[in-house]
């Protein structure tokens, strides 16, 4: 044979570039679906934002409330599209496309984190669509160079923990409809349990302690401190930054555990 | 006496209180053809997917290329090529990509990565729709581009489970000349799953009978009259 030896580690990190490259070799033809996606955080904005921003029953200190949650809405629509991302695994293991790559020699956390982080750079549309809406709206952004990429880096990395989350569903429930109705089921308590669009100071003590554990708080967080201009960090970009790297590693971990289970 | 490629011993799956693989014992050579033929539920398809390491079994062993498929999977991953039953192929990315990405999941050197997919691409005659939609293929096309795929790495052994089934009697003539042609050049190993007696006894040095979990028979040809009466009843 004409494999020739390869560091496990080196190994790992290219195979999950190349899972990566492919996944999102499949996105061309997709426009239709980038449309779609734009339409949720456009009615989150424009219509519950400018109602709420009018109303000023939300106390978001200096921040005008429309600045307050863009950030929280960008942060919703990346949940929103990558919570959805492991149907197609499941599309795939009906096929026997799954079975195929399973049956392979790359390793199982390659599979998992190279499709995860392909959720990643999808979801890179959502943050156009929401910086467009908010420069319509008049929302003061940041424009600093180093803080958009860490918009970038943020998105990129909660859609790939979210993405992951997602294959790990798909691996236990393996049916279209269950997948549906469990991801339907989740959205919405990770949504309303964050500091997406209220601040958690507001919130009752029960709800409070369920949104620290929540990695979409911290999401939000390190997103509304990069994404505009003179918002101080609730828990400091560090630890924003460790929650979210940490839980994603936990999940491919999982992930990888689970994957196989795709095959049976 | 050629060498063992392939060493099942005592190998049992069972679901539940269900036994769809029971104790099979078989052993195949470098570089035979062999068929396991049987009915719906016969348990073929468990087989293939234990001999891949995708399914653990419940007891007995393997050895597939000498790697146990219980303790050494990786080993035998980079020893085998499979075409599941069902499409194996993506439909949302050309041929060419979906060759490109198995070499480089299976670590061809760099510099032989396009020689390679082209010589699979010409053996398989779809060097004229490589850059199509895999979508837009037909049948034979996608059964013709998996085995493409699945040879990409030169496996010892290649799992082949209902290659023919849905296609057209030129389409599977097709993929057989090519499957031969696969042995002789690269002396592969192919162990196959099917329906038809006669696909087996046109194309196999030997076969198996399966049924209930059991290898009902075994022979070189159906000619054999046990074999025929098994396939008969079974
Ligand atoms: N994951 C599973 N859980 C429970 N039972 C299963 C599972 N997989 C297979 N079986 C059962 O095991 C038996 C053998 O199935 P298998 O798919 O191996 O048969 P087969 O010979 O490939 O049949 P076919 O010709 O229809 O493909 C069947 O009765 C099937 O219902
Ligand atoms: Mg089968």
């Amino acid at each position: 044979m004409t494999a020739t030896f390869i560091h496990p580690l080196t190994g790992f990190i290219e195979k999950t570039f190349v899972i990566t490259e492919f996944e999102l070799r499949k996105l061309r033809h997709d426009f239709t679906e980038l449309i779609t996606r734009a339409l949720q955080p456009a009615l989150w904005l424009l219509i519950f934002g400018q109602v709420f921003a009018r109303s000023g029953a939300m106390h978001t200190g200096n921040i005008p409330y429309l600045d307050f949650i863009a950030p929280g809405i960008l942060a919703q629509s990346v949940l929103f599209v990558a919570i959805f991302y492991g149907i197609n695994v499941i599309w795939e293991r009906d096929l026997g496309i799954v079975q195929k790559f399973l049956a392979s020699p790359t390793p199982r956390a390659a599979l998992v984190l190279g499709k995860g982080l392909s959720a990643g750079i999808r979801s890179l549309s959502q943050m156009v669509i929401v910086y467009g809406l908010s420069l319509l709206l008049g929302v003061k952004l940041n424009w600093n160079p180093l803080a958009l990429l860490n918009v970038l880096v943020i998105v990129i990395l909660a859609a790939t923990l979210f993405g992951t989350f997602s294959l790990i569903i798909a691996c236990i429930v393996k049916t279209r409809e269950r997948f549906m109705g469990v991801g339907q089921v989740l959205t919405m308590p990770l949504f309303f349990a964050s500091n997406a669009i209220y601040p958690t100071t507001i919130m009752p003590g029960w709800l409070k302690t369920i949104s620290h554990l929540n990695p979409l708080t911290y999401v939000v967080d390190a997103l509304r401190t990069s994404m505009l201009a003179g918002s101080p960090s609730t828990f400091g970009p560090s630890l924003d930054y460790a929650v979210i790297l940490l839980t994603t590693t936990i999940l491919v971990f999982i992930g990888a555990r689970l994957y196989p289970r795709l095959a049976s | 006496m050629s060498d063992i490629v392939l060493e099942i011993k005592n190998l049992t799956r069972r679901f539940g209180a269900f036994t769809a693989v029971d104790a099979l014992t078989l052993s195949v050579n470098a570089g035979e053809v062999f068929g396991l033929l049987g009915s719906n539920g016969a348990g073929k398809t468990t087989t293939i997917k234990m001999l891949t390491t995708l399914l653990p079994p419940s007891a007995g062993e393997a050895r597939v290329a000498g790697f146990s498929i219980t303790t050494q999977a990786v080993g035998v991953r980079r020893a085998i090529g499979y075409v599941p039953q069902a499409v194996s192929v993506d439909g949302s990315l050309t041929g060419y990509e979906n060759l490109l990405i198995f070499a480089k999941l299976y670590d061809l050197p760099h510099r032989e990565q396009q020689a390679r997919i082209a010589e699979a691409l010409e053996f398989m005659n779809l060097t004229a729709d490589a850059k199509r939609l895999v979508a837009e293929y037909s049948g034979g096309m996608v059964r013709r581009l998996e085995i493409a795929q699945s040879t990409l790495h030169r496996p010892k052994v290649l799992f082949l489970d209902e290659p023919t089934v849905g296609l057209d009697p030129i389409a599977r003539d097709a993929v057989w000349k090519h499957l031969i042609n696969m042995r002789a050049n690269y002396g592969t190993t192919l162990f196959f799953t099917t329906h038809y007696l006669e696909e087996a006894e046109s194309h196999c040095d030997r076969m198996a009978i399966m049924h209930l979990g059991k290898v009902a028979a075994l022979g070189t040809s159906a000619k054999n009259s046990r074999l025929r009466l098994a396939a008969a009843t079974h």
